[in-house]
C-alpha cells in the first residue's frame, strides 16, 4: 500500500490530500501491533501532563513526608530527596519535558521542513548552499554544541526548547529534500507548473501535502530526541531551576544521594519514563516512515546523525 | 566520480567543516551578554585582574580584529589561558584528554563487541526469539540517558562486581610501595570498565541493527550461495563470506556514533566523577571558565570531524565502490 501516488487528476488538482494524509498516517500505527501499544504508552504519557494538575493536589515539590522514604500505600513510589512525594514529581515532569519534547520538534520541523523543501524544490544554487551547511552541522557532534550553548545562554525553560529546536532541523532538512525532490517530478506538479501555477501555489497546494505525512512521522521521532537531549542539559544543572522535568529528577537523585541512601525508588522511575517515551515515539515514527516509503529506511537509530549509509547497510525495523 | 576526486572531496569537507566549527565557536562565546570576564565566578579576583584578562582576550577591540587573532591564535595551537587559574588552556586539556580516549575506546570496544554478537546472532537466527529480543534489547538500551544508566549500574552492578564507582585510580595505590607497572595498569582499568560500560551498553543497539541487516543482505550474495553450493561449512559461510563483508559498514559506524559517545561521555563522567573531558566541562561550566569551556568543546568537535574523514578515507580503501 502505497498512500502518495502520483495521481492521475486534473492538473491544477493534486489528490485528495488531506484525507489521504490522514490514512497514511493512521493506517500503518493501526496495523502494526508494537505501534499500537507505543501509542498507547505515548496517550498515557500526554494524558498525565495533561491532566497532571488535577491528579496532584497542591505543590508537588512540597515535603509531604521524611527524606528518601520507601514505597508505601502512601507513597507508592516513596519520596524524594526533599521529602516530595516521587508519584507527584513524576506527573509533574512529565508536563515539562513532554512540553520541551513537544516544542523543540516542533521548531526542529519547522526549521527542518522549509530548508529541506526549499532545497529540493528549487534546486541547483539553493540547493547546493542549503545542504552543504546542513552537511556541516551534521557532523558537529550535537550534544556538545547543546550544552555548550545552554551554559552560555541561559537557563530558562523556553531557552533550552529552541536550544534542541534549532540543533535538531538537519535531519529532517535532508529527509524531506529527498521526498520534495521526488514529488516535484511528478506528473500532475509537472502539469500544474505548465498550466502556469506560480512557485509558491506549487509548493502549497502540491509539494506540502504530499511530503506532510513524512514530515509527521519525523517529528515524533524528533520528539523522542529532544526529551533526551533534555535530560542531558538538566543534569549538568543547565535547565531551569524552579521546573520539575524527567531529567531534573535524574539529576535530583544523583545531587541528593539517593545512591548512598539506597533509594532506588528515586533513581529508577524517572529513566524509565524518558525510556518509554523515546521507545514509542521510535516505534511510532518509524513505523509511519516505513509505510510510508520503505525505500527511506535508514532506520530509527541512525536517525541522530542521518547520512547516507552504503546499500548493505539500511537497518530493518524490530517487530515488524 | 574517481577515486582521487572523492578523497579530495571529502577532505575538503572536513576543512570547511573545521571552520565552520571554529566561526561558530567564536560566534557563541562571543554573543554572550557582557563579556566572558565579567560573567566569571571568582571571588578573589580583582578588577586590576579582569581588566587584564579582557586586555588579553583582546575584548577591547574590534569583533573583527577579534576574530583575526582568534584564528591566528589557534593555527599556532594557543587556546588562550584559563580565565581562573591563568594557566594556559592546552596544558589543562592534556591531562583530562589522556584519561577520556582510553575510557571512550573502551566504551566503543564494548559497543562493537556488544553490537557485533546481537547483530550476527540475530541475522543467523532471523525472525526467532533470539532475533526480536536483540533488536529490542538494543532499542531499549539506546532509549535510556546515559547518566541514568550509569546511576543505575552504580546502584545494582558496581558494588555486586567489586568495581570502582569514581575516580580514575585508587587513592591508596602507591603509597605504602612502588606498585608495579601492571598493577597501575589494572587499577586504571578497573576504573575505566563502569563508565566505559555505560556508554557501551547505551550505543551497541545501532551497531546491532547495522551488523544485523549487512549481515541478511551479504547472507544473500551470489557469492555466498557459491560457497555453499561449494560445500563450505555453514561456520566458513557465515564467517568467511558473511561476516567479513558484512563488518564494512561498521567502520562507517565507529566515527558516526562517537559523536553521540562523545555527548554521553560528558554526563557519564560527571556521574562516575572520571576526570576527563566531560567533567572538566562541567566543572568550566559550574565556574564560568569559558575559554576552557570554548576549548574542550573545539577539541571534541575537531576529533568528531576527523574521525568521520578517516572513517570514509578507510571506507574507501577497504570498497573503491563507495564513490557516491
Amino acid at each position: 500500500m502505497s498512500p502518495v501516488q502520483p495521481g492521475v487528476s486534473t492538473p491544477d488538482e493534486a489528490p485528495e490530500t488531506r484525507s489521504l494524509a490522514v490514512r497514511a498516517l493512521a493506517s500503518p500505527v493501526l496495523r502494526n501491533k508494537s505501534a499500537l501499544v507505543a501509542l498507547g504508552v505515548l496517550g498515557f504519557f500526554v494524558f498525565l501532563a495533561i491532566a497532571g494538575p488535577l491528579l496532584i493536589d497542591g505543590d508537588p515539590k512540597a515535603k509531604v513526608g521524611d527524606v528518601f522514604e520507601p514505597p508505601s500505600r502512601e507513597f507508592p513510589l516513596g519520596t524524594d530527596g526533599g521529602g516530595a512525594s516521587m508519584v507527584a514529581m513524576l506527573i509533574a515532569g512529565a508536563r515539562v519535558s513532554l512540553l520541551i519534547g513537544f516544542c523543540a520538534a516542533a521548531i526542529s520541523a519547522l526549521i527542518g521542513g522549509t530548508v529541506g523543501i526549499l532545497s529540493g524544490f528549487f534546486g541547483g544554487k539553493t540547493d547546493t548552499a542549503l545542504m552543504r551547511i546542513t552537511d556541516y552541522f551534521l557532523v558537529i557532534p550535537d550534544v556538545p554544541l547543546m550544552i555548550v550553548i545552554a551554559a552560555l545562554f541561559g537557563r530558562s525553560t523556553w531557552n533550552i526548547i529552541v536550544i534542541i529546536g534549532i540543533i535538531y532541523w538537519t535531519f529532517t532538512a535532508r529527509l524531506l529534500r529527498a521526498q520534495t525532490k521526488s514529488v516535484r517530478e511528478r506528473v500532475y506538479v509537472q502539469r500544474a507548473r505548465a498550466l502556469g501555477a506560480t512557485n509558491s501555489r506549487l509548493v502549497v497546494r502540491h509539494v506540502l501535502p504530499q511530503v506532510t505525512p513524512l514530515l509527521i512521522a519525523n517529528t515524533v521521532l524528533l520528539i523522542a530526541y529532544a526529551i533526551f537531549a533534555e535530560t542531558f542539559i538538566t543534569f549538568l544543572g543547565l535547565g531551569d531551576p524552579s521546573t520539575i522535568s524527567w531529567g531534573r529528577l535524574i539529576q535530583n537523585a544523583f545531587i541528593d544521594d539517593a545512591i548512598i541512601n539506597n533509594a532506588w525508588w528515586a533513581i529508577i522511575p524517572p529513566g524509565l519514563c524518558v525510556m518509554f517515551v523515546v521507545l514509542a515515539c521510535t516505534i511510532i515514527g518509524q513505523s509511519i516512515e516505513d509505510a510510508l516509503n520503505p525505500r527511506l529506511r535508514t532506520g530509527h537509530l541512525s536517525v541522530r546523525r542521518f547520512r547516507v549509509l552504503p546499500r548493505a547497510a539500511q537497518p530493518e525495523q524490530p517487530g515488524s | 566520480m574517481r577515486g582521487a576526486d572523492y578523497v579530495v572531496k571529502r577532505v575538503l569537507f572536513a576543512i570547511g567543516t573545521v571552520f565552520v566549527a571554529v566561526t561558530l565557536n567564536f560566534v557563541l562565546f562571543r554573543a554572550v551578554s557582557g563579556d566572558a570576564v565579567s560573567a566569571l565566578r571568582c571571588r578573589q579576583c580583582t578588577k586590576e585582574f579582569k581588566d587584564f584578562q579582557r586586555r588579553e582576550l583582546g575584548l577591547d577591540k574590534s569583533k573583527w580584529e577579534q576574530y583575526k587573532i582568534y584564528l591566528g591564535d589557534l593555527a599556532q595551537g594557543d587556546m588562550g589561558r584559563s580565565l581562573r587559574t591563568e594557566e594556559p588552556v592546552t596544558s589543562i586539556l592534556w591531562e583530562p584528554l589522556s584519561n577520556t580516549v582510553p575510557m571512550v575506546a573502551l566504551g566503543t570496544f564494548f559497543a562493537m563487541l556488544f553490537g557485533i554478537t546481537t547483530g550476527v546472532i540475530a541475522a543467523w537466527r532471523r525472525g526467532t526469539a533470539a532475533d526480536k529480543g536483540s533488536l529490542w534489547g538494543g532499542l531499549a538500551f539506546y532509549s535510556m540517558p546515559p547518566q541514568w544508566l550509569g546511576l543505575v549500574i552504580v546502584l545494582f552492578i558496581a558494588g555486586w562486581l567489586g568495581l570502582p564507582t569514581s575516580g580514575v585510580k585508587s587513592p591508596t595505590l602507591g603509597i605504602l610501595d612502588d606498585p608495579s607497572a601492571i598493577e597501575v595498569i589494572v587499577d586504571r582499568l578497573e576504573h575505566m570498565i563502569l563508565p566505559a560500560l555505560t556508554l557501551g551498553l547505551v550505543v551497541f543497539g545501532e551497531y546491532t541493527l547495522i551488523v544485523r541487516s549487512a549481515m541478511l543482505e551479504t547472507l544473500g550474495e551470489d557469492y555466498v550461495l557459491t560457497s555453499r553450493a561449494k560445500g563450505l561449512s555453514n561456520w566458513a559461510t557465515v564467517w568467511k563470506h558473511g561476516f567479513r563483508n558484512a563488518m564494512l559498514p561498521v567502520i562507517t559506524l565507529v566515527a558516526l556514533s562517537l559523536g553521540f559517545i562523545i555527548g554521553g561521555a560528558i554526563t557519564v563522567e560527571y556521574v562516575f566523577s572520571y576526570p576527563g573531558i566531560g567533567l572538566l566541562i562541567v566543572e568550566a561550566i559550574d565556574q564560568r571558565d569559558y575559554t576552557v569551556l570554548q576549548a574542550a568543546f573545539l577539541l571534541l568537535t575537531l576529533s568528531v570531524i576527523f574521525f568521520n574523514l578517516l572513517a570514509d578515507l578507510l571506507y574507501f580503501k577497504l570498497d573503491p565502490r563507495v564513490t557516491e
